[in-house]
């Protein structure tokens, strides 16, 4: 059995499933139904000063996509929207039960280092496990010149960040907001001011909908609509991206990330470890499904690492980031073909027709015996997977390798006029 | 329940509460949900060059009328089925979508029997626009010319629908008082249940330009050629109006019937007043045997036996019709042939038959030793329709086959006179027969436009 163990900034977890900072982790009554059903570890929902802030009613959109719901969710919410010491109380008791777990305390406080100081020893005296600066929030809170309106700003990541690791014992985590154009500049701020790792991605800046009949963004608020932060399955593949930025940068060597955005099974799990993470954050999934999905999670990504041999999460941690390269590193000598297997092929045409109209014309529709047949046509296929994609039967059409011969990158490109010459 | 012995043979009306015969006589297959409906539409691959397009005789672009019921674009997806086949709610509800659309279905590769249910998803989308949209077709600029059509069935009423688009005017002539014909009168109630037929003819005239005549009867009435110089076209949908006989001793008795008028009676009135046996038999192998074998137990009937000479493979009823049958508990005996209608007392008393089978040569062989009887109150008659000459035996209509000869235009050999549907060559299916009126129509707007 692989161990799932993780030490995360010198934080210990019994795996690296935690719940993300959001309406999941809002509560002792949530915790603690989280850590029972098996989660590793929470990022209790972002703290601020008092008097709390004040949520409104209609707060989720979602994205449904081919019957599928809630391939991406936004929300409109604001930080924790309890008083203070009421938070701190229950995660002083949740930590005190369940002390194997993580408990790390999101936090949001205005750009001023007094109040800074001020809430660090109030959290600092739960107990809890590390805190997590949220520089993400991109609705409510950015326009109070909090949240994102700090994560966009390199030199403010790094002054708050400095304000905490000079006033608290706690390891710091710095949760980076994905509404910017350089990853790497807040992620190297941070660092700069000391933060023990980073976590991403924060929701991205999106309007999920338009109610056509009231003609107003989702979701509506009495006729109104606002601009909220997406996250969910769809968000995955930017996330990916910027963990791998970060993770390959070598500039931020040696900074564990907290890999968060539309991790739903053990799959996503895997790849975003192999991306550069070494914990996870899950919300929407378990927004959907509740908190048993970590079940199939940890599960499935233990039983995965015992087929590849992979012992622990640092086995996996980054596997895949040597393979992440600037494209100009590609091999320009590499291609590959489809191939379609005729046994598996139910004729439904969409590889013919997605290839005719809008790719290389490279799959020609015959009838064979009066049945419809499709067959690629070697010499036109550049290779795109396209026709791959689009087929709805698992593994009837593969894109198959040819024999490489050479290897020239863009760079040293015969058709690239700044070619690096010989 | 204590009943009196009857003398043979038992038939007899109510033997069914008026409860228990509105359950049996209602939608067989209930309408999907909107729920239902989306996740089935949500497995259409939206093949291209879609196989089931190709199957269905009226062409419906299958792929696009699914889509738009996943995207939420009813009026779409309703219009794009009616624009081929104007009846494409009785075909949603009477075709056997299960050799044909269904069949062809790409999902039957990936997982057997479960295709796309696209007979359903079209119920869904026809039902919509009769319910919310009415007639989504306008007539064009009315031409001044007139049509007659003969026959108000399938074919007619797809024809008249086409023509009074272009603007000719349509007079559409049949035997029977309502419009519809197999639709009201030969389909089992339970697949067009809530006047369904009605409904739909209703939906259809709503276009304009087309008047009814209902109960007059070619060459009873009128002749073709008087048609002829009435109208600028004329066109024949009328029909398979004949029906095979045993050629048996003893078909004349009471209890005696052709299966196509036990329908057309119990279609025609109260189910409370229909007459069934406490046993019956029916002879035959098609969706008419069928139709009528489940009814009559929908009635009461207490024992009902189909009765085919070949085998289950050799029906024109299809599986899915036969285990209908099987599954309202109708006795289905295969390889056995009729061979004598047993009298007691000058009463029905039961039909005897002979066992068959397939010869060395592939030919099926009766045993006239081999028999068994099986005793009856009633017995149907479902051995075929034929189509009957003589409404037009006058004129100068060739025939091919035993049906009225057309062309590829559904030009007949007379001068300005068409006809499709059942009465001519070809499948005898609903959706076949608004096909050959849909593009019948289309023959006499472009013959009538070229004339102009």
């Amino acid at each position: 059995m692989a161990d799932l163990t993780t030490v995360f900034a010198g934080i210990r977890s019994p795996n690296p499933f935690w719940l993300a900072s959001a309406p999941p982790t809002d509560k002792e009554y949530n915790v603690r139904r989280a850590f029972e059903a098996g989660w590793g570890g929470v990022v209790w929902k972002t703290l601020g000063e008092d008097p709390p802030v004040v949520n409104v009613s209609s707060r989720y959109g979602s994205l449904d996509f081919n019957g599928a719901r809630m391939i991406g969710l936004n929300n409109i919410e604001l930080i924790s929207d309890r008083p203070l010491a009421t938070n701190i109380a229950e995660i002083k008791a949740v930590k005190r039960d369940y002390p194997d777990r993580a408990v790390i305390v999101s936090l949001m406080v205005p750009c001023e280092e007094d109040k800074w100081k001020a809430i660090l020893p109030i959290v600092e005296e739960t107990g809890a496990d590390g805190i997590e600066l949220n520089f993400g929030c991109p609705h409510g809170m950015s326009e109070r010149n909090m949240g994102a309106a700090v994560g966009q700003v390199p030199e403010y990541v790094e002054m708050v960040t400095r304000w905490c690791k000079q006033n608290t014992r706690m390891p710091v985590i710095v949760k980076l907001t994905p509404n910017i154009t350089n990853i790497l500049m807040p992620a190297r701020a941070a660092k700069r001011g000391g933060a023990d790792a980073v976590s991403l991605i924060n929701t991205i800046q999106s309007v999920i909908g338009v109610d056509l009949d009231q003609m107003a963004p989702m979701p509506v608020v009495g006729g109104l609509g606002t601009h909220g932060g997406y996250c969910g399955p769809a968000v995955k593949p930017i996330a990916l991206r910027m963990i791998g930025e970060i993770a390959r940068d070598p500039e931020m060597a040696g900074m564990p990330i907290s890999g968060i955005g539309g991790i739903g099974s053990w799959r996503d799990a895997a790849e975003f470890l192999a991306m550069g993470s070494t914990t996870l954050q899950v919300c929407t999934a378990a927004m959907h499904y509740g908190f048993r999905i970590v079940e199939d999670m940890a599960d499935g990504l233990s039983a995965w690492m015992d087929q590849k041999g992979y012992s622990s999460i640092d086995d996996v941690s980054g596997r895949a980031l040597k393979q992440f390269v600037p494209w100009n590193q590609l091999n320009m000598k590499f291609k590959t073909i489809a191939n379609i297997d005729q046994d598996a092929c139910v004729s439904c045409g969409l590889c013919h027709i997605a290839c005719e109209d809008t790719s290389h014309q490279a799959i020609a529709k015959t009838r064979v015996d009066g049945e419809r047949h499709y067959e690629v046509i070697e010499e036109e296929c550049v290779g795109c997977n396209l026709c791959a994609h689009v087929c709805p039967v698992d593994g009837c059409i593969t894109m198959e390798p040819q024999p490489v011969e050479g290897h020239l990158t863009w760079p040293e490109h015969p058709n690239n006029p700044h070619r690096v010459m010989a | 329940m204590d009943k009196q012995p009857m003398p043979s043979p038992d038939i007899a009306t109510g033997r069914l509460t008026q409860l228990e015969l509105n359950h049996n006589f209602s939608d067989a297959h209930p309408p999907l949900t909107h729920e239902q409906a989306l996740v089935e539409a949500e497995r259409c691959f939206y093949c291209y060059d879609a196989p089931c397009i190709e199957a269905c005789p009226t062409s419906i672009d299958i792929p696009r009328f699914i889509r738009a019921i996943a995207t939420g674009n009813m009026q779409g997806s309703a219009r794009t089925i009616l624009d081929s086949n104007i009846l494409g709610g009785s075909c949603a509800r009477v075709c056997p979508t299960e050799i044909l659309c269904e069949q062809k279905c790409v999902h039957n590769t990936l997982e057997e029997g479960r295709p796309v249910r696209i007979g359903q998803l079209q119920r869904h989308a026809t039902d919509w626009q009769m319910e919310h949209g009415g007639q989504p077709f306008r007539r064009q600029p009315e031409t001044g010319r007139r049509v007659a059509i003969v026959g108000a069935g399938p074919a007619g009423l797809a024809c008249a629908h086409r023509l009074a688009m272009y603007g000719h005017d349509v007079v559409l002539y049949d035997r029977h008082a309502k419009a519809g014909g197999l639709n009201e009168y030969g389909v089992a109630a339970y697949k067009l249940s809530d006047d369904f037929a009605q409904k739909e003819v209703d939906f259809l005239l709503a276009i304009g330009g087309i008047s009814v005549v209902g109960g007059k009867t070619l060459g009873v009435d009128f002749s073709v050629g008087e048609l002829k110089s009435d109208y600028d076209a004329v066109f024949l949908s009328i029909g398979l109006t004949g029906v095979r006989q045993l050629e048996l001793e003893g078909e004349a008795l009471d209890g005696v019937q052709d299966a196509v008028s036990f329908i057309e009676t119990l279609r025609s009135m109260p189910k409370t007043d229909v007459p069934v046996g406490r046993r019956v038999v029916v002879i035959g192998g098609g969706n008419t045997a069928v139709d009528a074998a489940v009814q009559a137990r929908r009635l009461g009937a207490e024992e009902v036996t189909l009765v085919y000479r070949r085998g289950a493979e050799n029906m024109s009823a299809t599986a899915v019709e036969r285990e209908w049958a099987q599954t309202n508990g109708v006795t289905v005996r295969l390889w056995a042939s009729p061979v004598a209608i047993v009298q007691e007392e000058g009463a029905l008393a039961g039909v005897e038959f002979a066992r068959g089978s397939l010869n060395e040569s592939g030919k099926p062989v009766y045993d006239a030793d081999d028999r068994f009887f099986i005793p009856a109150d009633m017995v149907l008659k479902a051995v075929g329709q034929i189509f009957c000459h003589d409404p037009i035996s006058g004129e100068e209509i060739a025939i091919e086959n035993g049906r009225i000869m057309v062309d590829a235009d559904y030009r007949t050999s007379m001068k300005g006179v068409y006809a499709g549907g059942d009465c001519t060559p070809g499948e005898d299916l609903t959706v076949a027969a608004v096909r050959d009126g849909r593009d019948a129509a289309e023959a006499i707007n472009a013959a009538l436009s070229s004339a102009a």
